[in-house]
């Protein structure tokens, strides 16, 4: 151990201009990214992601070009009916947001993590930027890949492209939706700091909260319905009016709102509370 | 150079550090002492940032820890060394801490060898024994080359030889003029690699002393003795210059006279004797008696006695108590452990938690 001189920091190679807050961030980001593409569970949930929406998708579209009535046919949001599998894969992509957090302080990490950062948002805003945008980029191919295979099935006897009215908003919408999804899941990680406790919670604000809410009598369910968070954000992956949703980029919106407030929230947790 | 100042930590009503202060200086390894749920990891916690004190304050190297950009560079911490995700190899464990205060590549193969990790940095730590899981956490600390190195109980449940190489690798970084604050349980760990001891019991300071004082403290000697005329020997003693403490089984234990004085004196006196016998206090059953009746010694202030296992069921009606004298300086008692109080009468102890060594063994 008598190899080691004490020459202090300038002894060290250090990869970053030393001085700025956008020096430091960058520093937590490159950090994060190690982080994020180190573990097995980001490449396992990801694959499933995309297996999931662009299968599920595929054997909706398989089954509504087969079953559907000629009425639904014409009826029908198709550009909506090809992003189905969205609706399942954004469980994996909230667990996957959830985990970011989560997992560290189910191991002990983040102790580790906050000792060499010390001012604790800039852990959270590098997780929030390497996770939105690690998911944007695939979420956004794997609902193209989802339209293109769920068109492909639908073609032999109907038609749908991306660019009928709101064709593009609703795909790339999908790419958003999933990654503010992920985001969601990434604060309420942080506010709950359990991995089961933060997906139960996850789900019942996904899910759980529109069965219970489709449960109330219609004359306070049309109210809270469209506001809903998983209502409001996937309104944008719509193309046809729907009176019952918010219109797309409002709902959208609204979710961007929810989430915001839930990394805020989860921000001021975390430094405040012990690690 | 860490400076603890009056620090608190309270979980609910439970008080867990309490009006802690002490400094751990360069350029020797200070051993922090003290049994499980003594307070020990809490108070590293609390020095790293990682808790909030309920107060007082944590400087190191003058400033707090939280306001820090780079810390890596000043301190580099092992608490847990199971404490990391599973799942990622220890390389890019490193990597990762690294990245997060600006350091390159080349620092983590060099402390990456310099652990002696290096045939296993590409394996994910899940599969890391103990000792290796320790070594990679030593590296975690060693990334910035820090002035301070603080270890939560390295040693545990390591094996025999990787505990020589932790203590050698302690030293070695306070030889080289680093601050070294390390944890244990086990005074006989401490007793072999630590300059300078920080022991605290139940949240409070204890002691703070060389080692060498410890030493030359907890090796005095004392002899238990019991009489049905206990009060009138203790006076007795007392005026032969001895320290006498009660047990609340009327049990005395006399330091500043050896067994034949204190016979002689007794059958002078003519008080009869039921026993007497010498007693010699190892490191560990002094540090025992230390850490275990932390909160009975101020409980029992105007008995002057060890209160021993007989009186620990009072324990927690006591500590309130021990709250309430919570501007007992524990420090002054140990400006000289081997001298003040016990042997000096002039000096007797005004609470008994100021010298606690100078009750000799309890029970």
């Amino acid at each position: 151990m008598t190899t080691l001189s004490p020459t202090g920091p300038t002894g060290i190679a250090t990869s970053a201009p030393t001085t700025g807050i956008a020096a430091d961030l960058t520093n937590v980001v490159r950090s994060e990214w190690t982080k994020f593409r180190s573990v097995r569970s980001t490449y396992w949930t990801l694959i499933a992601s995309v297996v999931v929406t662009v299968g599920l998708s595929a054997a909706i579209c398989a089954g509504f070009e087969h079953g559907a009535s000629q009425e639904d046919k014409q009826t029908t949001d198709l550009v909506q009916l090809t992003l189905t599998g969205a609706f399942l894969s954004q469980l994996l992509i909230g667990v996957l947001g959830v985990l970011v957090i989560t997992s560290e302080y189910g191991t002990g990490m983040i102790r580790t993590t906050l000792t060499a950062v010390p001012r604790r948002w800039l852990v959270l805003a590098g997780k929030a930027i390497v996770f939105a945008v690690v998911v944007l980029v695939v979420s956004t191919a794997m609902a193209f890949a989802a339209f293109l295979v769920g068109q492909a099935i639908l073609s032999q006897s109907l038609s749908v492209s991306l660019s009928e009215s709101g064709g593009y908003r609703a795909v790339t919408g999908a790419g958003l939706y999933l990654t503010v999804v992920g985001l969601f899941g990434l604060g309420i990680g942080t506010i709950i700091r359990h991995t089961a406790g933060a997906i139960s919670a996850l789900v019942g604000v996904l899910l759980v909260l529109m069965i219970v809410v489709s449960l109330l009598p219609s004359s306070l369910n049309d109210h809270i319905w469209r506001y809903l968070p998983s209502n409001a954000g996937s309104a944008i992956m719509k193309t046809r009016p729907d009176s019952s949703t918010m219109a797309p980029w409002n709902g959208f919106a609204l979710f961007c709102g929810y989430t915001a407030a839930t990394l805020v929230v989860g921000a001021i947790l975390m430094g405040r509370r012990d690690a | 150079m860490i400076e603890v100042e009056r620090l608190r930590k309270r979980y609910g009503s439970k008080v867990a550090v309490d009006d802690l202060s002490f400094e751990v200086r360069p350029g020797r390894v200070t051993g922090f002492l003290g049994p499980n749920g003594a307070g020990k990891s809490t108070t590293m916690r609390m020095i790293l940032g990682l808790d909030r004190p309920s107060g007082g304050a944590v400087s190191i190297n003058g400033r707090s820890y939280g306001s820090r950009r780079r810390p890596l560079f000043e301190i580099g911490a092992l608490l847990d060394a199971k404490a990391v995700h599973g799942g990622r190899s220890a390389y890019n464990h490193l990597r990762c801490l690294a990245q997060s205060n600006g350091i390159g590549r080349r620092r983590v193969d060099e402390v990456i060898d310099l652990v002696g990790l290096g045939s296993v940095a590409g394996k994910r730590v899940k599969g890391f024994s103990l000792g290796m899981s320790q070594r990679l956490g030593i590296a975690a600390a060693l990334l910035g080359d820090p002035g301070i190195l603080m270890f939560d109980e390295p040693v545990n449940g390591l094996d025999p030889e990787g505990i020589a190489w932790i203590r050698t690798f302690m030293k070695a970084m306070a030889a080289e003029g680093r601050t070294v604050f390390v944890s244990s349980h086990l005074m006989s760990e401490m007793a072999v690699t630590a300059d300078h001891l920080v022991v605290i019991g139940r949240g409070r300071l204890v002691a703070d002393a060389s080692i060498d004082d410890v030493i030359s403290g907890s090796t005095q000697k004392s002899v238990l003795v019991r009489s049905p005329r206990a009060d009138q020997l203790s006076s007795l003693l007392d005026r032969h210059g001895a320290t006498v403490a009660t047990a609340p089984d009327g049990a005395l234990t006399v330091s500043g006279l050896d067994a034949a004085a204190i016979g002689d004196a007794a059958a002078e006196a003519g008080i009869a004797l039921h026993e007497l016998s010498p007693q010699r206090a190892s490191l560990e059953e002094a540090y025992m008696a230390l850490t275990q009746d932390s909160v009975e010694y101020a409980a029992v202030s105007t008995g002057g006695g060890s209160a021993g296992p007989g009186a620990a069921a009072g324990a927690p009606a006591a500590a309130g108590a021990a709250g309430a004298a919570g501007a007992a300086v524990p420090d002054s008692a140990w400006a000289a452990p081997g001298t003040a109080g016990a042997r000096t009468p002039e000096q007797a102890v005004p609470a008994p938690i100021d010298d606690p060594w100078a009750k000799g063994p309890t029970s």
